[in-house]
């Protein structure tokens, strides 16, 4: 099924405020989650999986250390899902 | 040449309340924190007792949802505790380098780990959650309080089972003398009441089966007794050095005037009955503190309410003491709390304390025909200890046959 880039945004900022307690409204296209958003790789982790169990879609290890973004993680769901 | 040692912060959370005060209270007035487990996975399993001391405030009404889903429960109750004790302590500014501390636990993550198995073979190794390492290893509790309060002293975790945190407050006192460290939290915590350990500890007839009074259950030194009740929670206890902390101008509770740690090596689970150990573990604390066995003027001992832990106790404490013993006030405190394992010697720690603070020794609960084989002075209401400069001493003993005693002074 596939998701809006609208949608993806607000599901992944839901996600991101449960694993951190970020505000969701924090979540923008253009934080990077490790220099903006200070998110470690154990909380990128759970991260992903839970964005796996919410939009089902399958997100490879490989492809995470290319997830810098909040735009490279919202593109990536919407275009695999 | 040796340093005094005292006790300036005090934080816990039990089964009979969130912090110090509503534990002490609920203590004093003889108040039990055993109650029966209103949790699905008891029925589930036909886990064979049902009841135990939970922790009276659960942690996730204290912490936030964050660092309750990134810590172990035995984490929570550590950080909780540790906290209180720290603001009691003033929070004060010290140097991180030499802040250290010195936190124990029995036997650890163990719902972290068993919940990942569960995850594990439900759902697969990637639902796994990355964190199940750091969450689950024992010096777990002891690195949340060092990360939390920015202790760079080191930070160190002593596993000896039910003796474990009361040698984690004989080591911080070792820790302090060696004048490396300014200043140290050290305590205990424990959040084992799940399923597995309920049913391992009754397979082994460790566990009190009194299903139908919970309350009752806990009953050290009563001729009824037949074994321990499982509790939760944590303890911490904020030491330093007397001269760091009258230059900060602390409120001091007590001085912590020595700690000792002896092994048995006798079997893996009972005591020795002759509690020749247990002696020495005492003696030693004595000798350390610059004290004789007439300055001991109470015990809040081990007493698990096991038929034969009290007696092997009791064995050990006639050999110290003799025929003295007849008239030192000894109380039992885990006939209210039940036995919080990895965090009782802190819980009891912070009793002794307070009792010599105080000047009230909290009652021992459910003594309704005490043991003849056991005629100590058991405290059943609270009581008063003399002298300027008494001494009370807290035991603590663990399978493994682990001995360790701190002693505390009046300050």
């Amino acid at each position: 099924m596939a998701h809006s880039q609208a949608d993806v945004l607000a599901g992944l900022a839901e996600i991101v405020n449960d694993e951190t307690g970020i505000a969701t409204d924090a979540v923008q296209m253009d934080k990077h989650f490790t220099n903006d958003l200070d998110i470690d790789s154990i909380s990128m982790m759970t991260i992903v999986v839970n964005c796996e169990d919410r939009f089902g879609v399958k997100i490879p290890d490989e492809e995470v250390k290319n997830l810098n973004t909040v735009a490279d993680a919202v593109n990536f769901i919407v275009s695999a899902s | 040449m040796t340093k005094k040692i005292v006790v300036t912060g005090l934080g816990a959370t039990t089964p009979l309340g969130g912090d110090v005060r509503t534990t002490w209270n609920r203590l004093l007035s003889g108040q039990s924190g055993i109650r029966t487990i209103e949790a699905e996975w008891i029925a589930k399993h036909e886990v064979p007792v049902t009841f135990a001391g939970q922790a009276a405030v659960p942690a996730a009404e204290i912490l936030t949802p964050q660092e309750i889903k990134r810590l172990d429960p035995s984490s929570q109750f550590a950080l909780i505790s540790a906290r209180e004790a720290w603001a009691d302590a003033g929070s004060p500014t010290v140097t991180p380098e030499r802040f250290a501390v010195e936190y124990s636990t029995g036997i650890g993550g163990v719902w972290t780990l068993l919940d990942a198995y569960e995850t594990l073979n439900e759902r697969g190794p990637r639902r796994v959650l990355p964190m199940t390492v750091p969450m689950l290893m024992p010096n777990g509790p002891a690195a949340a309080i060092g990360m939390d309060l920015a202790a760079r002293g080191g930070v160190r975790t002593a596993v000896s089972a039910c003796a474990s945190s009361t040698e984690a407050i004989s080591n911080a006192y070792n820790r302090l003398q060696t004048g490396e460290v300014d200043i140290v939290i050290a305590g205990g915590c424990e959040a084992a009441i799940h399923a597995l350990p309920l049913s391992a500890f009754a397979a082994m007839h460790a566990l009190s089966k009194r299903n139908d009074d919970p309350a009752a259950a806990s009953r050290p030194y009563d001729a009824n007794r037949d074994g321990f009740v499982m509790g939760e929670g944590g303890a911490s206890l904020v030491l330093e050095t007397e001269e760091h902390a009258l230059a900060r101008g602390a409120k001091i509770y007590a001085e912590l005037a020595g700690g000792a740690v002896t092994s048995d090596a006798y079997h893996i689970t009972a005591p020795d009955p002759e509690g020749s150990g247990a002696a020495r573990a005492v003696l030693a604390t004595l000798a350390q503190a610059g004290a004789t066995i007439e300055d001991v003027k109470h015990i809040n001992a081990h007493a698990t309410s096991t038929p034969v832990g009290d007696i092997a106790e009791y064995n050990a404490l006639k050999r110290v003491f003799g025929d003295l013993l007849a008239s030192i006030p000894v109380t039992a405190t885990k006939s209210s709390t039940g036995h919080l394992l990895g965090a009782a010697g802190a819980v009891e720690a912070i009793f002794t304390i307070l009792a010599l603070h105080e000047n009230k020794i909290p009652p021992t609960i459910n003594l309704d025909d005490q043991d003849p084989e056991i005629p100590l002075d058991v405290v059943t209401s609270p009581r008063g200890i003399e002298g300027e400069k008494a001494l009370a001493i807290s035991n603590s003993f663990g399978f493994g046959g682990h001995n360790a005693v701190v002693a505390f002074r009046r300050f």
